[in-house]
């Protein structure tokens, strides 16, 4: 019988650093994982965190880390030419073919762009499989902002809205949260309009209520959860929500069905 | 099968379930209890029959003797993880009805919701269960609301019955431990009780507008958020992962998971400052839901098996009970 609780060791491939606090590690893997599901990434004697998974190659999986832990300290401090210890992936995560032929809008509020990363990839690489798809991506100020090269190269094949809460003077870019752009999203047909909506629960709070006001249906919007995943198994018990565990049912909920898990 | 054995006899049978069982079952523990000169009853190793607290229920429940309060999943050497191994031999457990029911809890977490948990499974697989009848309720217990009080689904029932002791064998592997002996067969029926002092109605039309329900603040109110409620519950399962290094060898350490409680800080914590459920109202009513009403959604039946053992260990004299059929009066 396997134990599910034993790590496998990934060597780090590679170090993308974003801001001072958040790097991507890209990670040897080669099973099937898909956007939106999570690894429970551990160093022996510290501990494990959950941490979703932000990009898919061929052989590699990245992890976008942000320092903000006791493991994640850690990782930081040590991952040269290292290894991590990793079990999964877990979670449903989201499936590509919900929003293939759809103009698709994806909105993401700091490191809540991890998960619905491989989502706004591959509808990049891939333009002609939506009839269109947007990205409005939030960060607290242009130094949070991440996947900097990646913007660069999403910026040529779909819309992009990168907007920062806060900048100081003399800052070019967009500025205000990501609600801000909602009202004016173009939008030409509301029942082949999905928006998939990951950031912290204020943000999803104020985004979906925007979202609603233009008419969508709720069973047209899709959210990932962040919650307490000690175990990603169905067992530790602390990111269930009423009869849902987060880590097995979602952590990506069709709204219409989320929006009833309270916590 | 039934028997009637006199106490020598099944002294001797002991004696021989012993050589290949490791057998549990409810102690009292003198002068162990939370305060100065109380007692305890809890889960240990037992070595005669004698030591058996047969008379009154246990503060804690079985599943210490399947999930250990604080279980190693593994050791770390360097490059290397050891899964500690599993005892060689068998378990035998003795339990009353309530948390016979219990049992069938812990199975749906840890084996069927996901994937099977290694750990439990190994001494699951090697556990049989000794049913203790209950001939009188104990105090605080609605096993009968909760449809708990009765079961058939034991290894073993057992009765100490003056110089007698009765016995009911279900299971083929223990059958060999009786069918050679020079006794009578008899009818043996479990003693199950058929009141309880408490008396719990289950509210019927509970959703998720119940949680609005300003029950769950007013009960929460008086919570300290310790915890002891989850920690005697035979049906609570959760757990925290943890590592530790040991101290004279900081490249050597383990993981383990400990028991968590959902009354607890701590419990929502993620990564970055945020948690959910921040008063002791919501946890309540997180508990409870679970109890009765989620649990049942996703599994078919629900969580709480009327044990009562959360009502006489709380420190503030919360009744879950009376929460439960108040609710039930409000949700109507």
């Amino acid at each position: 019988m396997k134990n599910e609780y034993i790590p496998f060791p990934s060597q780090v491939k590679e170090i993308i650093p974003h801001t001072d606090i958040e790097y991507t590690f890209r990670m040897s893997f080669t099973k099937d994982v898909k956007p939106g599901q999570f690894f429970e990434v551990s160093i022996p004697k510290y501990g494990e965190a959950p941490i979703s998974v932000s990009g898919i190659g061929e052989d590699t999986v990245d992890l976008t880390i942000r320092k903000v832990g006791k493991v994640t300290n850690k990782i930081f401090e040590n991952y040269e030419g290292n290894t991590l210890l990793m079990r999964g992936p877990y979670g449903n995560g989201f499936d590509i073919e919900n929003y293939k032929g759809k103009e698709v809008v994806v909105i993401a509020g700091g490191t809540g762009l991890s998960p619905v990363k491989g989502i706004v990839d591959y509808f990049s690489d891939h333009p002609d499989e939506a009839v269109s798809t947007t990205l409005i991506a939030g960060f607290k100020s242009p130094s949070d902002i991440l996947f900097k090269k990646d913007f660069e190269k999403w910026e040529k094949t779909i819309q992009v809205i990168k907007t920062v809460d806060s900048a100081p003077e003399g800052y070019e870019g967009l500025t205000g949260m990501v609600t801000k752009y909602i009202p004016d999203l173009p939008i030409v047909d509301m029942e082949n309009t999905v928006f998939i909506t990951v950031g912290p629960p204020i943000m999803i709070k104020f985004t979906i209520m925007e979202i609603l006001k233009r008419g969508i249906a709720e069973e047209n919007i899709w959210i990932s959860h962040e919650r307490k995943m000690c175990c990603g198994l169905g067992k530790c018990g602390h990111c269930k929500m009423d009869s849902t565990y987060v880590c097995l049912d979602g952590p990506v909920f069709n709204y219409a069905e989320g929006k009833n898990l309270i916590d | 099968m039934g028997y009637q054995l006199s106490r020598k006899t099944a002294d001797e049978v002991f004696g021989k379930l012993k050589e290949r069982y490791d057998i549990f079952a409810p102690k009292l523990f003198q002068g162990e209890g939370c305060f100065s000169d109380t007692d305890i009853i809890r889960y240990g190793k037992i070595d005669s029959l004698d030591e058996i607290e047969y008379e009154r229920r246990s503060d804690y429940s079985f599943k210490e003797a399947l999930i250990a309060i604080n279980e190693t999943l593994f050791y770390f050497t360097e490059d290397e993880t050891t899964v500690p191994s599993c005892t060689d031999k068998k378990l035998l457990i003795f339990l009353r009805s309530c948390d016979l029911h219990a049992l069938k809890r812990l199975d749906a977490i840890y084996l069927e919701n996901g994937p099977e948990d290694f750990y439990y499974k190994r001494l699951r697989e090697k556990a049989s269960f000794v049913l203790m009848g209950c001939s009188q309720t104990c105090d605080t217990g609605f096993c009968v609301s909760m449809g708990a009080n009765q079961t058939d689904q034991y290894d073993l029932y057992l009765k100490l019955d003056g110089d007698f002791v009765l016995v009911d064998c279900k299971s083929e592997e223990l059958a060999g431990y009786f069918q050679h002996l020079e006794t009578e067969d008899c009818a043996v029926t479990a003693d199950y009780v058929t009141e309880n002092k408490e008396n719990v109605t289950l509210p019927k039309n509970l959703s998720v507008d119940s949680f609005q329900n300003p029950i769950w603040e007013s009960y929460g109110s008086r919570c300290i958020g310790c915890g002891r409620c989850n920690f005697v519950c035979p049906t609570c399962t959760c757990f925290t992962m943890q590592d530790i290094h040991y101290r004279d060898n900081s490249n050597v350490g383990e993981r383990r998971r400990v028991w968590a409680s959902c009354q607890v800080d701590g419990y929502t914590d993620i990564a970055g400052g945020n948690s959910f459920r921040k008063t002791q109202g919501e946890r309540m009513r997180f508990k409870v839901m679970h109890k009765i009403y989620d649990f049942e959604k996703r599994f078919g039946y629900p969580m709480c098996i009327g044990c009562g053992r959360c009502d006489a260990v709380c420190p503030e004299y919360i009744s879950y009970a009376n929460l439960i059929s108040q609710l039930a009066k409000e949700e109507a």
